[in-house]
């Protein structure tokens, strides 16, 4: 072999980056969407690197159910001010407050379809069009049919059927007025490509990301942790575990796992020995077989 | 694992469900151990569920709610794997006659292309669509599994028939490198694993052969092409000057002191400096994304391309095209479209019809004019500004093209510069 190929992570990197300054060149008002989990993390990092020395032209969006991990939010405070970017908060509790959705019922309720609206609500009212995504097509199978460019109609809706060919580098961002586009970079990224290429990079994640000491309950076989929104159920027992999150989202519906990894090697290690895909510690995934697919079609992330 | 050397490949898998497409990539992901135990718990319980015993490796590639109840692949899905040598991409693409704009699509990044045949059917009219779409869109590497050996006794006359049948239809076509292994995806001989049941062959198994094919030569490294993406200003203080123009390489190698050429204006400057990122490096090669710096104050902008002053493209306003259709409205006579080649974009309309190709038969028919869905047609387009081209043989980033349709903004053709 010889020294004119790129490794693997290289490629992704400039795949992405690739995307990043399409999405710079083709869009009026694109935005990143930040969740304060690894992927936008990196997502954000690329973009860094894309439009170096600049600063990254992009406002950061992030959709708030309100129920977060102080950790997080702290976490997305620090990130806007060092990178010198505008933050975008669409609130799921303004939703709620103003009637455009309904607090959902029950023990397992959550605010996760919740933010469909808002996140909708927040595109349409700040004029965005391209919402930039640190989507994974091997997160999920209905995200394995997603392209770098997905267009999304005036109602913020996807139709997987009728999806435009995407050929080659050539991306296609045309759209008419009230239409926006997602753009998802890291498409091509698994999850133990992204954790190799965090610990290359040396980039910052939060804590919750390392083994820690935490209160948590046990349900549908995932920690999830202690905190005021928790309803407990009269078989539920709070414990103390030393576990970490390996997807970071609402509060309410992320589990940990027990996990002594507490270093971004350790982290490396445990992924590729892991025999459960991240996502099966996420309940929102869980409650049905198309669960992804049918938030997706709606306008989910 | 050696991370900091393992390439990426990416490979399409043509076949339809019948060839036991769904079974060789369900396969290929359970032997390389890139199955999930919760993903293979709900597989388990779909295949219990049917009635079949064991594990139904198909049911791995399963996508979309539709695709499910109807059986079939509608769109291309992605699937991802990696062993300690590479890192896999495969563009899982349905097989039917309707859906060659998914095979074409694809196609289009492939370093490799999987063909299947079905032992006992040999060489069909799929085979050789396939095969077509392989070549037009210049795969570099195609691997034919003759599949299902396990139902032809393993026999090796078999595989050596089909074998010929093959060299037989493809010596028409243009292809680099074929090779060719005898299969079955269901018992997982020669995929992953070599095969007990036909010493006879003296080849590699599948993996072995995607794991270490050579594919650092898939990539034009001679002539220097550079489109520019956009151009960074940061205007903020140290770099009050800088003036980079960013773009991801498609082809060659550039290096700090070479003389560029500046098209369509032809000013020439010289690199000052390269950034990969925030570093700044004295080479950089395709694929890389980079930004460069000139010595000279030139006004450059989006779609314009740098290039080697000894070595450029040609630009030119009217070429031929191999065309294929992607949208179910048919092509418009004397209608402009948008045309996307590299950062670059312009109206541009068909200005005729030279010979439409009957995939199934190569034949050439010259007196139809009508593009629907799914043709494959010579064409000879007119682009209303001059564009920097290569033949699309020697260059695949600056020899392909899209064109759109400004009333529905969807992208309707996927044009190969002759």
């Amino acid at each position: 072999m010889n020294k004119y190929y790129l490794n693997y992570l290289d490629e992704l990197e400039s795949e992405a980056i690739y995307i990043l300054r399409e999405v710079h060149a083709q869009f009026q008002n694109p935005v990143i969407l930040f969740s304060g989990g690894k992927d936008s993390i990196l997502v954000t990092h690329l973009a860094k690197k894309a439009f170096y020395p600049a600063n990254i032209p992009f406002a950061l969006m992030h959709v708030d159910t309100g129920h977060n991990f102080p950790e997080t939010i702290q976490f997305r405070d620090d990130l806007i001010e060092n990178l010198g970017a505008r933050l975008i908060v669409g609130s799921v509790q303004e939703s709620i407050d103003q009637g455009r959705v309904q607090e959902e019922k029950g023990k397992n309720a959550t605010r996760n379809a919740l933010q469909i609206t808002t996140l909708l609500d927040a595109i349409e009212s700040n004029k965005v069009d391209c919402a930039i995504g640190g989507g994974r097509r091997d997160e999920e199978k209905a995200r394995a049919k997603e392209r770098f460019f997905s267009h999304r109609d005036d109602f913020g809706q996807w139709d997987p059927k009728n999806q435009r060919p995407e050929l080659w580098n050539l991306l296609n961002g045309k759209h008419f007025e009230g239409e926006h586009f997602r753009a998802f970079p890291i498409s091509n990224w698994t999850e133990m490509d992204v954790w190799n290429y965090i610990k290359r990079e040396n980039i910052e994640i939060p804590s919750l990301y390392f083994a820690h000491e935490r209160e948590v309950v046990l349900r549908n076989g995932s920690w999830i942790p202690n905190s005021e929104y928790l309803q407990l159920e009269d078989h539920e027992e709070i414990l103390t575990k030393k576990i970490r999150f390996r997807t970071l989202g609402d509060i309410t519906i992320t589990g940990g796992i027990e996990s002594d990894a507490d270093t971004l090697e350790k982290i490396a290690l445990e992924v590729s020995a892991m025999r459960q895909t991240e996502r099966g510690n996420r309940t929102d995934d869980k409650r049905s077989e198309t669960a992804m697919e049918d938030r997706k079609r709606e306008g989910y992330f | 694992m050696e991370i900091n050397k393992n390439q990426l490949l990416r490979f399409t898998t043509a076949g339809s469900v019948d060839d036991g497409k769904s079974t060789l990539i369900g396969r290929l992901l359970y032997d390389s151990k890139s199955i999930f135990e919760d993903q293979l718990e709900s597989v388990s319980n779909t295949s219990k569920k049917k009635g079949q015993e064991g594990v139904d490796l198909a049911l791995f590639t399963d996508g979309l709610k539709d695709e499910r109840e109807q059986g079939i692949t509608i769109d291309v899905a992605y699937r991802y794997f990696t062993t300690p040598k590479r890192k896999f991409i495969i563009a899982d693409t349905p097989g039917h006659i309707q859906y060659t704009r998914n095979m074409v699509t694809g196609a289009s990044t492939a370093n490799a292309a999987i063909i299947l045949i079905d032992a006992r059917n040999g060489v069909i009219e799929q085979t050789k669509r396939h095969t077509f779409i392989a070549s037009l869109l210049q795969i570099p590497h195609i691997i034919v599994c003759i599949n299902k050996m396990d139902l032809v006794d393993f026999k090796e006359e078999v595989y050596e028939d089909i074998m010929s049948q093959f060299e037989e239809f493809a010596s028409k076509l243009l292809i680099k490198d074929v090779r060719f292994i005898p299969i079955s995806a269901l018992l997982g001989d020669n995929v992953v694993n070599r095969s007990t049941h036909m010493d006879w062959y003296q080849g590699a198994p599948l993996l072995h052969e995607l794991e270490n094919m050579h594919i650092s030569s898939d990539i034009n490294k001679v002539d220097g092409r550079f489109a520019v993406q956009t151009v960074i200003r940061p205007q903020k203080e140290g770099f009050i000057d800088y003036r980079g123009y960013a773009g991801r390489l498609a082809s060659g190698i550039y290096r700090v002191g070479d003389e560029v050429s500046v098209l369509p204006s032809g000013f020439t400057s010289t690199i000052k400096s390269i950034n990969a990122g925030e570093e700044e490096v004295q080479e950089a090669f395709a694929p890389m994304s980079i930004a460069i710096t000139l010595t000279d104050d030139i006004d450059i902008s989006r779609g314009d391309m740098l290039v080697k002053t000894n070595n450029q493209p040609e630009t030119e306003q009217e070429f031929d095209v191999m065309l294929c259709w992607l949208n179910n409205e048919p092509a418009k006579p004397r209608t402009k479209y948008t045309l996307m080649h590299t950062a670059n974009e312009q109206r541009a309309m068909i200005k005729k019809v030279v010979y439409k190709i009957d995939i199934n038969t190569y034949d050439r028919i010259t007196d139809d004019d009508h593009l629907a869905m799914n043709d494959i047609a010579r064409v000879r387009v007119r682009a209303s500004r001059r564009l920097m081209i290569d033949p699309y043989r020697e260059n695949r980033n600056t020899g392909s093209l899209i064109l759109i349709d400004e009333s529905t903004n969807e992208t309707v053709a996927a044009g190969m510069i002759v």
